[in-house]
């Protein structure tokens, strides 16, 4: 199954298809692509599922998209952010 | 407006699948709302079906129960009997005055995978309420940093993407469902150094009947105890994280002793290092649409806020009907039960005839399951020390970045006695994600120590204007799709 080719910041990131674009970071070794409001900390996937807002990223200029819900797409340009 | 049907079904999860088909084979027009792609929830997540795959059960349990039910739910899709509306989620559900009808408005998941053709409201004579729930949380100090993940979480991305979240990784917290996360790391290739298990196997001990009377279950805990032995799982029982430690991402924890009252007697000498911490405390159920719709709940054995049913799964308002997690944390195949029975009360509601003996046979299963799933949260509780290891430092709730020390001050300078009233004054559970995270620990701490949470302490936290996020169109006039 060939690989679709993603963009975080401008650096090269592989997907399978049907993955999430978090479980892609994931894959790549990333865990942080956010940094907090109030203590610029960094953040990344924590529930996996939708429910806790941790994982936001901007996809293709829209931001505060939930990384683990996402669909990796060919071309996709990621961007990390400080929602 | 399109047409009005006989039931709305919430959640394509065990409980939710089951109650829809069921229903609609009793020649119920049924329409099918998830907030996810494809149906399976939380424990039949899997990898997107439109992806050939030779291994789609990879690491699943009770699979052919979930490819029956596909099949079909399938089968019902092709002949009209049931409209499923994937991707979607149930942002508002309101009665329809003088209509004897409930509407759903929906929003897409994703805000850029909509697709074409999904109303922006449906309506349906009656609903049944099946939205499961999620990892349920305690703060640790540290538990901010990247690499530190609900277990759900961890397993999601392994049985939904087939990928890794982690090398090395520690599995903490409590509850059963810590064998299967730790199992499925393993197998998937990581290490994994510790499972720490806060309750001690004494607890199954102490409630007699509890897991022998599911068979299914038995079964499970030994698959995972020969997973456990070919990859040198260490299990330790009495066991918690006290401190998460990492630069930028998590780097090592410290672990400590409970005693058998669940309280702290000590530390580990030495730290372990790994680059991922999986933890959960059991399940919250997903209470919004239950509570925005005014039914009446309960605190559960576990201490979660739960949705009041009869025998029948319905609630105390008209034509809603709940089973799955949010009538009570007790695993997939009690919730298939509930769905399915669920999916008969609706028929009975609507004059159909229901299979005595079937509906009976669905009680006992039930009742039986019911048994088990206090059993297992008396052999789980939350640890009476939880509170030992936190520091006024430590975050509580992520989103809006409040501390411990904060909720704590609120309670006992500012004078708070109640959930509501931290949350108005410290703000935990104010964020992107009101308080699905830290909402039970904010409840938890809000109230003086040694009091027993209650529904009121608890209701709080789990009421959301909004049951998703969504966009201003969507709140201005309902009309995309
Ligand atoms: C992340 C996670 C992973 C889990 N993995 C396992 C596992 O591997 N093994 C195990 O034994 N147990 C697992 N569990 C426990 C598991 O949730 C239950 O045993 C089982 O899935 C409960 O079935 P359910 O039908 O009640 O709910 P769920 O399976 O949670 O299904 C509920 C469905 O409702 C949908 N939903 C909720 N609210 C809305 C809304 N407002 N609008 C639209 N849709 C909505 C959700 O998206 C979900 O698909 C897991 C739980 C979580 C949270
Ligand atoms: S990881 Fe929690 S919302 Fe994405």
């Amino acid at each position: 199954m060939t690989e679709l080719d993603l963009t975080l910041d401008g650096r090269p990131i592989s997907a399978r298809p049907g993955q999430s674009v978090g479980a892609a970071l994931t894959d790549a070794g990333v865990v942080a692509w956010r940094t907090t409001r109030r203590n610029g900390r960094p953040r990344g996937l924590f529930c996996g599922i939708g429910v806790c807002f941790d994982c936001l990223v901007t996809v293709d200029g829209v931001p505060n998209q939930r990384a683990c819900l996402v669909t990796a797409r060919d071309g996709m340009k990621l961007e990390t952010g400080d929602e | 407006m399109s047409e009005t049907y006989d039931v709305a079904v919430v959640g394509a999860g065990p409980a939710g699948l089951a109650a829809a088909v069921t229903a609609a084979e009793q020649g119920l027009r049924v329409v099918l709302v998830d907030a996810g792609r494809q149906p399976g929830g939380q424990f039949w997540r899997h990898p997107d079906e439109s992806v050939p795959s030779t291994d789609e059960s990879r690491g699943q349990h009770q699979w052919r129960r979930f490819t029956g039910l596909r099949d079909r739910l399938r089968a019902l899709e092709s002949r009209g009997s049931v409209t499923r509306i994937a991707g979607h989620q149930v942002w508002f559900l309101e009665p329809v005055a003088g209509a004897g009808a409930y509407a759903l408005h929906l929003t897409p998941t994703v805000a850029s995978e909509k697709t074409p053709g999904v109303p922006a409201l449906v309506t349906a004579v009656r609903l049944v309420l099946c939205p499961g729930g999620y990892d349920r949380q305690l703060p640790i100090p540290g538990w901010d940093l990247p690499g530190v993940m609900a277990a759900g979480g961890v397993q999601a991305l392994l049985k939904g993407h087939r990928s890794l979240a982690g090398k090395r990784a520690v599995v903490a917290g409590t509850g059963p469902f810590l064998f299967p996360v730790a199992a499925g790391l393993a197998e998937a290739g990581a290490k994994v150094v510790a499972v720490c298990e806060a309750g001690s196997p004494a607890g199954w001990a102490r409630t007699p009947g509890g897991a022998v009377a599911v068979p299914s279950k038995a079964l499970e805990a030994f698959e995972y105890a020969a997973v456990f032995a070919r990859h040198r799982i260490p299990l330790r029982t009495r066991t918690v994280i006290t401190r998460i430690s990492g630069a930028d991402r998590v780097e090592s924890v410290r672990l400590g002793r409970l005693d058998s009252g669940g309280r702290l007697t000590g530390l580990a000498r030495a730290d372990l290092e790994v680059d991922l911490v999986a933890t959960g405390w059991g399940f919250t159920p997903s209470m919004e649409l239950v509570t925005a719709l005014g039914a009446a709940t309960r605190v559960d054995v576990d201490q979660s806020l739960v949705a009041v049913v009869d025998a029948w799964q319905r609630t105390d308002v008209d034509r809603v009907w709940v089973a799955g997690e949010a009538t009570g944390v007790g695993g997939a195949l009690l919730a298939v039960a509930e769905g399915e029975l669920a999916g008969f009360a609706v028929g009975r509601d609507a004059g159909r005839p229901v299979p005595d003996g079937g509906t009976r046979r669905l009680q006992r299963v039930i009742r039986r399951g019911r048994a088990f799933a206090r059993a297992m949260h008396r052999a789980h509780p939350i640890p009476a020390g939880w509170r030992d290891w936190l520091e006024p430092e430590t975050t509580l709730c992520r989103c809006e970045e409040v501390t411990v020390g904060e909720v704590c001050a609120a309670r006992d300078t500012l004078g708070a006695t109640d959930a509501r009233t931290v949350k108005l004054l410290a703000r935990p559970g104010m964020g992107w994600c009101q308080g699905r995270v830290c909402g039970f620990a904010a409840a938890a701490l809000a109230v003086p120590p040694g009091r027993d949470l209650t529904a009121a302490d608890l209701a709080p936290m789990s009421r959301r204007t909004l049951a998703a996020p969504i966009s201003l169109a969507d709140l201005a006039g309902d009309d995309h799709g």
